[in-house]
């Protein structure tokens, strides 16, 4: 009965933290982001990714998530984990053209 | 293995070699091999469209195109009189104006360049610091500053309801109001038509084997070649540039306050001192270079890319001394010698009176 009692406190306590973050990978390629949008569940992580040979960078300076990822070469990624839920913009500062939408649910 | 059979053997070897040693250096810009041939496949991603893209809200045709043109060319649009977009962007300048700062109102020394507006149709974003999307939204700009035109607003509506330019305007917009928004769409309709697109480079890219020269082709490889000149990491096809912003190490941004660039527009870390990336058509008719004409002939442009760039502070990362040897250079210098579309002859406009 004890053990009963921790195990639902242990389950109630895993699923009121939202399941299980999930992990997503955008890539950085030919000057674009892989995908124009992207839709993901709060508390999602996604690995930006640069597949060309030169460096990239990626921000956002929304209301609701602003972050700067410096710039980083081939090969390399870094991620962000998205908290707030709302349709957030995602850019490279270096190259204006590059833009996407990350929508957090 | 007999002689004969050694012949052949040596033969196929060789020409297996010869083979391989048809350059394929994997672009800078892309991962696809590009092959140093007169007409090849590979490089067709060089060539500009015939025409720039139609802007959707204000299509060029020829009525807002020769309106443009005489707008372009009207110091009377200056609030003293004598001062034209074409002061600042001549076409005996190669449409910028010569000078290492541009000259503004009653010859104030301006922060930066008059930048060509040669195929700036092409680009998808305007100005050094990027701050104007096109060319309709950038041309009331040089007329509202104080340190421009400084035009008097209220003095040129009255200027484009004589009778001369009413006519061209009702032509050209039907039905829309007379004013600086107006002349600004027929400007940009004009801008849409200031091309380089007809180069020796060009014509090498379409066919032509003898359009540039073994100096200039070779100059070419070492442009594209990520181990050599890597320049076309920013200067990439086809108007080589990217419509990006970097920090290429200027000698000014070690200076005291220096120009911030692109970070006064959007304060991200990599865009502090970072400027937009010209392109390099047309390179010959607009020295001197840079934002502020820090460099004087582009032999010393070269001096700066060899070196990595003179100010190391917020360097764009990539940019890296890249030393060439005074041949390399010099054949790259060769190569963007071939980037200028021979100049024709231009008609200057006659403009309306009264
Ligand atoms: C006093 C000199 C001067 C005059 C007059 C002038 N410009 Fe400029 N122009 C400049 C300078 C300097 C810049 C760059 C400013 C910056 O980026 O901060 C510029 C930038 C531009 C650009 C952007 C080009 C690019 O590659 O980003 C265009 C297009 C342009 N001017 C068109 C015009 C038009 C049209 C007029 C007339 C209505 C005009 N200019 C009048 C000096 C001038
Ligand atoms: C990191 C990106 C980058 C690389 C790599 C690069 N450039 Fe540039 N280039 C620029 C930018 C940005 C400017 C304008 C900088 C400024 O004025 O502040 C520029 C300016 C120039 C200019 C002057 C253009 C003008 O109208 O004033 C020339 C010429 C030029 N580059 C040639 C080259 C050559 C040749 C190489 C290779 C050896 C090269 N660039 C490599 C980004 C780059
Ligand atoms: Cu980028």
């Amino acid at each position: 009965m004890k053990y009963m009692n921790i195990l639902i406190a242990l389950s109630l306590f895993l699923f009121s933290n939202t399941g299980f973050a999930e992990e997503h990978t955008v890539g950085q390629k030919n000057k674009a982001f892989s995908v124009k949008q992207i839709k993901i569940k709060k508390g999602d992580v996604i690995h930006f990714e640069n597949q060309d040979p030169f460096f990239h960078n990626v921000y956002s300076l929304s209301d609701s998530t602003t972050f700067d990822l410096g710039s980083f070469p081939k090969g390399e990624s870094k991620s962000v984990t998205f908290n707030t839920p709302g349709t957030i913009p995602v850019e490279c500062a270096i190259h204006p053209n590059m833009y996407m939408e990350v929508i957090v649910e | 293995m007999n002689t004969k059979q050694f012949k052949l053997f040596t033969m196929s070897s060789v020409l297996v070699l010869a083979l391989l040693g048809i350059s394929q250096i994997a672009g800078a810009d892309d991962e696809i091999q590009m092959i140093f041939k007169a007409g090849d496949l590979s490089l067709q991603k060089w060539l500009l469209a015939d025409k720039p893209p139609v802007p959707k809200h204000n299509y060029p045709s020829h009525e807002r195109i020769e309106l443009g043109k005489k707008l372009f060319f009207d110091p009377r649009i200056s609030r003293d009189g004598n001062m034209s977009c074409a002061t600042c962007h001549s076409p005996m300048f190669g449409w910028g104006d010569g000078l290492p700062l541009g000259v503004g109102y009653k010859g104030k020394i301006l922060g930066r360049a008059s930048p060509v507006v040669t195929n700036t149709a092409y680009n998808s974003i305007q100005m050094w610091d990027g701050r104007k999307r096109d060319l309709e939204d950038q041309a009331t700009g040089p007329m509202e500053a104080s340190v421009e035109m400084n035009t008097d607003m209220h003095a040129i509506t009255k200027l484009f309801s004589n009778s001369g330019y009413k006519k061209l305007f009702d032509k050209a917009y039907p039905g829309e109001k007379v004013g600086p928004a107006t002349a600004a769409k027929a400007i940009a309709s004009f801008e849409w038509t200031i091309l380089s697109n007809d180069s020796p480079f060009d014509n090498w890219v379409r066919g032509d084997e003898t359009a540039m020269t073994k100096q200039q082709i070779n100059g070419f490889k070492l442009f594209v070649d990520s181990d050599k000149g890597n320049c076309s990491v920013c200067h990439s096809a086809p108007n080589f540039t990217d419509n990006g912003f970097h920090n290429v190490g200027l000698k000014a941004y070690g200076e005291k306050n220096p120009d911030m660039g692109r970070y006064v527009q959007k304060p991200i870390r990599v865009l502090k001192g970072a400027f937009k990336t010209p392109t390099l058509r047309d390179i010959t008719l607009s020295a001197p270079y840079f934002h502020n004409g820090e460099a004087s002939t582009l032999m010393q442009v070269m001096d700066h890319y060899n070196k990595g760039g003179v100010t190391k502070k917020d360097l764009s990362p990539n940019i890296k001394e890249i030393k060439l040897d005074k041949q390399e250079s010099e054949d790259i210098v060769a190569f963007m010698q071939a980037l200028t579309t021979p100049p024709v002859p231009f008609d200057l406009p006659i403009l309306p009176l009264d």
